[in-house]
């Protein structure tokens, strides 16, 4: 008989502490089409990566392989030094509790009202009070700009509000990461521009490492040359001039399935890849 | 040829995912954490919000079943075992199976359409993201309350059944009152009751949980929770009746002697 381990195999295996994200060599096929091709990535500790390329290029699939909503056919992901690609749905709910998603079109509870909706994690782990929740509720939604909303219905809000409902949620377990999947989708340059401003400020002033997946290159320029400051007038966006933003937000842009360019802006807009050229030109129009 | 082999092999899939829902949620309803104020939810909506359409139903049936006998009982002078035939009818079959049909169209519909629209708008993914389990959430609470408010709604119904046979017979038929309801108590023994109840259980189980399936693998957008419900509708309809031929053989076998 062959001996036994005492303890069984960690699952946890260490990448270098400032790495937060990583994707290494990873494949995905649905039915027949090929999704993900060899995807490498990392985003490190308080960096912000924008995932560009058209629709159906794979953007949103690398986020929900991130959260573990779906599983790649080969090749590791690593949330913040665990090997998440072979673990089950439960061990599964304990990693998301560091991740924080803001979904397409916000996904938001239409059953619940916006306090429930951005409290939902409380409710559901912390053992707070009803009124303890509504004060976090309520800071939460401050921070986002719409506290007089906590006691609507999602469908009573316009798509502006309920972007910012459903990254107040994001925000509600005080996730490290939070992951953005088109944002700015169908809104207004005005409220795509405050919708930006918002992540920015928990990229800025709280230390949140950001994953943005866009196909609105100005959402992914306006991260990386801006930056958001407290002053005593209060919260405003100005002109980043240390060039510390530009270097921690890196471009990532996939095309059907695979990586076409990676580096931060100025190397984008000088990058003689065609394909980013190509995105370059139609987005400037 | 291939194409049907492939069919198969899907239908297969389907009913494997099924089974392993089952399954998953089984084990989700004895073990923590659980959320009985949703299951007190579902009940109220399944439930409570079902009575109307469940006494309607019951209503009619004991009314048409006491017309419809009467007309044949009198031919052998036996009008007085209107009652009888009435409470056997409706607490052994009628009762149960019409129920299930009723609340198939409902709280099958409702369950897929709602859990489907979470689906497509990534509400149930959301939820997933935020460390909840939508099996645990969403799937147990509906099961619970399909189990547990299907019996209920069907005494509902047999009772109502009965009275609306009592109303026929007395107005229409001008039979003794008393008569009927003690020839309709004497006809039945523990065994049907008991048969009647167990049904009930089962046909609940079946509705809730083909509608969380349903409701659950949609795919393709509103049009796809259009499929969901109707299929939902379908699926839940067809195994009701096949359940109960199944179980009245079942009873007739072991229970019914």
């Amino acid at each position: 008989m062959s001996e036994q381990p005492i303890f069984p195999p960690t699952k946890i295996r260490k990448t270098p502490e400032d790495v937060m994200i990583e994707l290494r060599n990873v494949n995905l096929t649905i039915g027949d089409q090929r999704i993900l091709q060899d995807i490498d990535m990392i985003v490190n500790r308080n960096f912000s990566m924008a995932i560009l390329g058209n629709s159906g290029a794979g953007k949103s699939t690398i986020l929900k392989l991130i959260l573990g909503l779906m599983k790649p056919d080969s090749g590791e992901v690593f949330v913040d030094g665990e090997e998440i690609s072979s673990y089950t749905e439960d061990e599964m709910l304990i990693v998301r509790q560091k991740l924080g998603m803001v979904f397409q079109e916000s996904a938001l509870f239409d059953s619940l009202t916006v306090q429930e909706n951005v409290g939902y994690v409380l409710y559901e782990r912390s053992g707070l009070s009803e009124s303890e929740i509504r004060e976090r509720v309520l800071e939460l939604l401050t921070l986002v700009e719409i506290e007089e909303m906590i006691d609507k219905m999602p469908g009573e809000l316009s798509g502006g509000q309920r972007r910012r409902v459903a990254i107040a949620r994001a925000m509600a377990a005080s996730p490290e990461i939070i992951l953005y999947d088109e944002p700015t989708a169908g809104l207004d340059p005005v409220t795509s521009n405050t919708i930006i401003k918002q992540m920015m400020k928990l990229r800025d002033l709280r230390g949140v490492t950001s994953i943005l997946v866009t196909h609105k290159l100005e959402d992914a320029f306006r991260m990386a040359y801006n930056v958001v400051e407290r002053d005593h007038e209060g919260i405003k966006m100005v002109k980043d001039t240390t060039g510390r933003r530009l270097e921690e937000t890196r471009f990532f842009m996939i095309r059907e399935g695979e990586k076409v360019f990676e580096g931060n802006a100025n190397e984008f807009r000088a990058s003689h890849n065609e394909n980013v050229q190509e995105f370059l030109s139609m987005s400037m129009i | 040829m291939d194409e049907i082999i492939a069919k198969i092999k899907a239908w297969v899939a389907e009913v494997q995912d099924f089974f392993y829902l089952c399954v998953h949620t089984l084990h989700a309803t004895f073990t923590r954490p659980r959320f009985p104020n949703e299951v007190f939810l579902q009940m109220d909506t399944i439930g409570v919000g079902s009575i109307n359409i469940v006494v309607l139903t019951g209503l009619f049936t004991g009314m048409v079943l006491a017309l419809q006998t009467a007309l044949s009982l009198e031919t052998f002078g036996a009008k007085n075992y209107v009652g009888r035939v009435v409470s056997l009818s409706m607490v052994r079959e009628l009762g149960p199976v019409l129920t299930a049909l009723m609340v198939a169209g409902r709280m099958g519909s409702g369950i897929a359409a709602e859990l489907g629209s979470m689906v497509v708008t990534d509400q149930v993914n959301a939820m997933r993201a935020m460390g909840s389990d939508p099996i645990r959430k969403l799937v147990v609470p509906r099961m619970l309350a399909g189990l547990l408010m299907m019996p209920a709604l069907t005494i509902f119904s047999d009772t109502i059944g009965l009275i609306g046979g009592w109303l026929v017979s007395v107005v229409i038929l001008n039979l003794p009152g008393d008569l009927y309801f003690t020839s309709s108590i004497d006809a039945l023994s523990l065994s049907d009751i008991v048969s009647g109840l167990i049904k009930p259980f089962v046909f609940g189980y079946i509705i809730a949980m083909v509608g969380c399936y349903m409701g659950l693998s949609t795919t393709g957008g509103t049009q796809g929770v259009g499929r969901s419900t109707t299929q939902s509708v379908v699926i839940c309809s067809v195994l009701v009746l096949a359940s109960d031929f199944l179980l009245t053989r079942l009873f007739f076998t072991f229970l019914i002697k």
